[in-house]
């Protein structure tokens, strides 16, 4: 291993602008003659919209604009669109209202885009928006998930009982007869509670419009720019692809919640060419509340069927799964696709059947959200799993390590086909780490000091490195999920790689890297990643789903074998040599049997001075492209210990030890890596004790700031101990199988686990608040108390 | 519209400014200096924590106006010429942030912990005056150690001396 190569903790090529304020994030961004734009949102959760007068305030001081969603309609800019077709058990398609970027007669959610005003400032934007008069025919709301279905109120015409689909997935056959035949079977009721994603950056756009070539342009908060450039032209309509630059410059976090293709963007870009000047928005914090896709939102019942000896015969899921007002942009493919197929955990389980319905409420459009629907997945599975073996009176460790999946490749019975996995190793080590066996001295120490301890483990497994094109697309995904670059060599030996996946804190810029110097022997600082700008790279899919390093990596070293096959040709001619006969190793070709050589440089110039080579028998230039498709996804997977001390005079929790062993495949750059388990184990952490959004009956969102909705803060978090265990994933070049998600997969149940351990109790909802630990902490102290 | 002069990284600046202009806005916006994040509105996130005469204090509640004659450093200013700032370097080294947005924040309020606290701080210490910033990617588990070693940095040692986590007694 070199010192910048694969496996090496290099340290951030991008820190040195972030850490100096010269990161470029797109509030950054101020174009000549710029004005601003500010959204009027509806004050309601469901209302008609009977009238909008915006005559005084166009007549306000700096408007240029104001406009609604009759203007939209006018100039013919489409609906946003969801991309994931989800059929109904019956074989009907999903059941989706239309979702004007400006709402057209109706408003379904508080924060719903009523109008949209460009000023010359800001601030005379807002002063106009608040002399708009809207006459808003105010109606009952449906917020709850679990009887959404049930409510007289009808968010859509075109979904009755406001449903969207009734899916399923498994052999409900087999299931049903595998609980007939079983001794014993646990029962859990689950929700898994709202979430707001928050990345520190608030989205934010700016539109241009080049009036001489008629051609926009759009800076963006996005994970992925060339899917927003393809939703934006060949769904919205706004321009053809070829008439639509999309720029993502540094983003500042997302965790899923920018992928998706908002209003604001579209907006924005549009009025750009309406006002003809150019116009920024940038969110503030409760516009983010209120207009970011939020994440998870369902309520399950659960089942796990189990014989005389704890082996696990079969699982019954039935999930309702809260989907907001509109259909965001992946918002179908989470509680399905990117659920159920998880539902096998690492576990061998024969039947499983899950029946999912997804549902409309006045509330925010719910998507994906770091890990989606695996970490609900994960929750169902790790929450039975961890009742069933108290039931059952087994050791929690043992009872998993009994079920554990062993032999690899292994089919579930939803879907997926796991390639490898080493399930009791991690295990294991995570045992060693957390000290398991030192627990009940640890136990009895916090109860002299008037405290509850207790032990919580979650063995999850995810899905990444989506997807097979053909596969997700025989699923209803409306694009494939491949991973294009290129790699440019230019003459004096420097690379350029241009990328489709992104960067949002990732660290790409330094992992890319680290792969081409590792492969082309150049050092790490001859190595630029160009990525987030749709002029420079042709098309690609984006970062999210842990996809970057499976996907991304792969398609770039699939370029640069391309690189190394035409350098070789090159270096034939330049030594005169069979081409046969030429190696290429830590940067130089070399000829067989020979010490001849042409270093990687050399071999660049050679390529375009083209003086030794016929240019009809050989292309001058050294410049590669790829696309890449996987195979198969990926199947990281882990165990994560979390042991915790309740304080039941207070309700205080104090996560006390975290062990996370995880398997990532082959690692790039293990304190990257490391750093993306830290930062997932914090947002499962502030799930399972801090975090909830909550809509009150008239659809208010009650939590839209960070003064009500409880971000994880330093003193929430104990520092955590990272193992890891390594089995190479099979199905891409590099063994990579993904990092973004697994700690916000592994952390909720980890948590739960050990508050019901410390308290005795079979549940506790999520978020374990104080005062909710506080009430369940008086029970347990009654019934020591009993005892 | 008010005059207002104030020096701003070691240079006088003067400007003719709305009365109602915070003190971020007037960074951002009116000097360029981009550096200074607003990631909320209410003073929880602590993206926009510069330091107002030698303190900590949050630009996004804070009228440029106040500030008249003030010595404001921001996140640009920290470093000396080409030579980061051992906290920056420390933030670095240790990995200490993902996406980037919080960081000028976080230096900035770590540089006035070390300020307040000295150079020899525990992990509980460092989380608890952490409060005021909020990072979503990192877990603050290497934001924690980066400004252990960059508080024994700012006294003359190296930020990579291996600083080992100490927890916080309970």
């Amino acid at each position: 291993m070199s010192v910048t190569g694969i496996g090496a903790s290099v340290r951030r090529k991008e820190d040195h602008r972030f850490i100096t304020g010269q990161g470029r994030y797109t509030d950054d961004i101020n174009r000549p003659g710029q004005a601003h734009a500010y959204f009027l949102r509806s004050p309601h959760a469901h209302a008609t919209l009977n009238r909008i007068d915006t005559r005084a305030a166009a007549a306000m001081p700096g408007v240029l604009g104001i406009f609604t969603g009759e203007d939209l309609a006018a100039d013919k800019v489409g609906g946003l669109i969801c991309g994931w077709m989800i059929h109904s058990k019956d074989g009907s398609p999903m059941k989706a209202g239309p979702h004007p970027a400006l709402a057209q007669g109706k408003v379904r959610y508080v924060g719903d885009h009523v109008a949209v005003v460009v000023a010359e400032t800001l601030a005379q934007a807002r002063d106009a928006a608040e002399a708009i008069v809207v006459d808003y025919g105010v109606l009952p709301a449906v917020t709850e998930t679990a009887s959404a279905a049930k409510a007289k109120t009808q968010v859509h015409a075109e979904a009755p009982d406001n449903t969207v689909f009734n899916w399923h997935l498994g052999d409900k056959g087999a299931t049903d007869a595998a609980f007939k035949a079983a001794r014993h079977v646990t029962r859990l009721d689950i929700v898994n509670n709202r979430l707001v994603p928050n990345p520190m950056e608030p989205r934010a756009a700016v539109g241009d419009y080049d009036a001489g070539e008629g051609a926009f342009t759009l800076y963006t908060t996005s994970q992925n720019p060339h899917v927003a450039r393809l939703v934006l032209s060949a769904f919205i309509g706004i321009a053809p692809e070829n008439k639509l630059r999309v720029i993502a410059p540094d983003v500042g976090g997302g965790f899923g919640s920018k992928i998706f293709i908002y209003a604001e963007e579209t907006v924005c870009v549009w009025a750009a060419k309406k006002v003809g000047r150019p116009v920024k928005w940038t969110s503030d914090r409760t516009e983010a509340f209120l207009s970011d896709a939020h994440g998870r939102d369902h309520v399950t019942h659960a089942e796990l069927a189990m014989d005389a000896d704890g082996k696990m015969l079969a699982m019954r899921v039935k999930t309702t799964a809260n989907l907001g007002a509109y259909l965001s942009t992946f918002s179908s493919s989470v509680p399905t696709y990117l659920y159920a197929p998880l539902l096998s955990g690492q576990y061998d389980i024969p039947a499983i059947y899950c029946e999912v319905d997804a549902v409309y409420t006045n509330t925010a459009p719910v998507d994906a959200y770091r890990g989606a629907g695996r970490p609900e997945a994960t929750f169902v599975v790790e929450r039975l799993v961890e009742v069933a073996a108290r039931q059952l009176g087994k050791d929690p460790a043992k009872f998993r390590t009994q079920n554990f999946i062993r032999k690899f490749p292994h089919q579930t019975p939803v879907i997926m086909m796991y390639d490898t996995g080493n399930y009791a190793a991690a295990l294991k080590k995570a045992l060693e780490i957390i000290d398991y066996k030192g627990f009940p001295k640890r136990r009895r120490d916090s109860a002299r000091n008037g405290k509850l301890r207790g032990i919580g483990f979650s063995a999850y497994i995810e899905a990444c490195g989506i997807a097979p094109s053909a596969a997700v697309g025989s699923l209803g995904a409306g694009v494939g999920l491949w991973e294009s670059a290129e790699v440019r060599v230019n003459p004096i030996g420097t690379v350029e790689i241009l990328t489709g996946s992104h960067s949002h804190g990732q660290g790409h810029e330094t992992t890319f890297a680290q792969l081409v110097s590792d492969r082309l022997g150049v050092p790490l600082e001859n190595v630029s990643i160009i990525h987030g700008d749709t002029d420079k790279v042709q098309m690609g899919m984006g970062t999210y789903g842990s996809r970057s390093g499976a996907v991304g990596m792969s398609a770039i070293v699939k370029a640069l074998d391309k690189v190394i096959a035409k350098g070789k040709k090159v270096a034939a001619y330049v030594l005169e040599a069979d081409e046969a006969d030429i190696d290429f190793k830590d940067g130089n070709f070399t000829v067989k049997g020979t010490d001849r050589k042409l270093d990687f440089g050399s071999c660049a110039l050679q390529a375009y001075v083209a003086h030794k080579f016929n240019g009809q028998d050989l292309e001058p230039g050294l410049k590669e492209g790829a696309f890449y498709d996987p195979t198969n996804f990926t199947f990281p997977a882990g165990v994560h210990i979390c042991e915790l001390e309740i304080d039941p005079d207070t309700g205080v929790t104090r996560i006390q030890r975290w062990a996370a062993v995880d398997d990532f495949g082959n690692v790039i750059n293990p304190m990257i890596v490391e750093g993306q388990v830290h930062g997932g184990i914090a947002q499962g952490v502030g799930q399972a004790l801090l975090e909830g959004a909550r809509y009150n009956a008239d659809g208010q969102l009650v939590t839209a700031s960070f003064m009500d909705y409880c971000m994880p803060r330093a003193d929430d978090l104990p520092s955590f101990e990272v193992g890891m265990t390594v089995t190479p994933c099979p199905s891409n070049p590099l063994g990579i199988k993904g990092c973004g998600e697994a700690g916000a997969i592994a952390a909720p149940p980890a948590v739960i686990n050990a508050i019901t351990d410390a308290l005795g109790h079979e549940d506790i909802a999520m978020p374990a608040t104080p005062q909710a630990v506080w009430r369940a902490a008086q029970k347990t102290l009654s019934r020591m108390a009993a005892e | 519209m008010a005059n207002l002069s104030m020096t701003v990284n070691g240079k006088p600046v003067t400007a003719n400014v709305d009365p109602r202009t915070l003190l971020v806005q007037f960074l951002r916006e009116h000097l360029r200096l981009t550096g200074t994040h607003v990631g909320c509105d209410t003073s929880q996130c602590g993206a926009c924590v510069v330091h107002l005469d030698g303190k900590a204090v949050k630009a996004c509640t804070t009228l440029a106006l106040s500030c008249e004659g003030a010595s404001v450093t921001t996140i640009e200013g920290l470093a000396d010429g080409t030579a980061l700032h051992p906290m920056q370097e420390a933030f670095r080294e240790h990995h200490g942030l993902q996406c980037g947005f919080c960081t000028p924040g976080m230096i900035m309020s770590a540089v006035d912990i070390v300020n307040r606290r000295g150079h020899d701080l525990d992990e509980k210490t460092i989380r608890e005056d952490l409060d005021g910033n909020i990072c979503r990617c990192t877990g603050y588990h290497n934001i924690v150690k980066a400004i252990a070693a960059g508080a024994a940095a700012m006294a003359g040692g190296s930020v990579k001396d291996p600083v080992p986590p100490r927890q916080a007694a309970e």
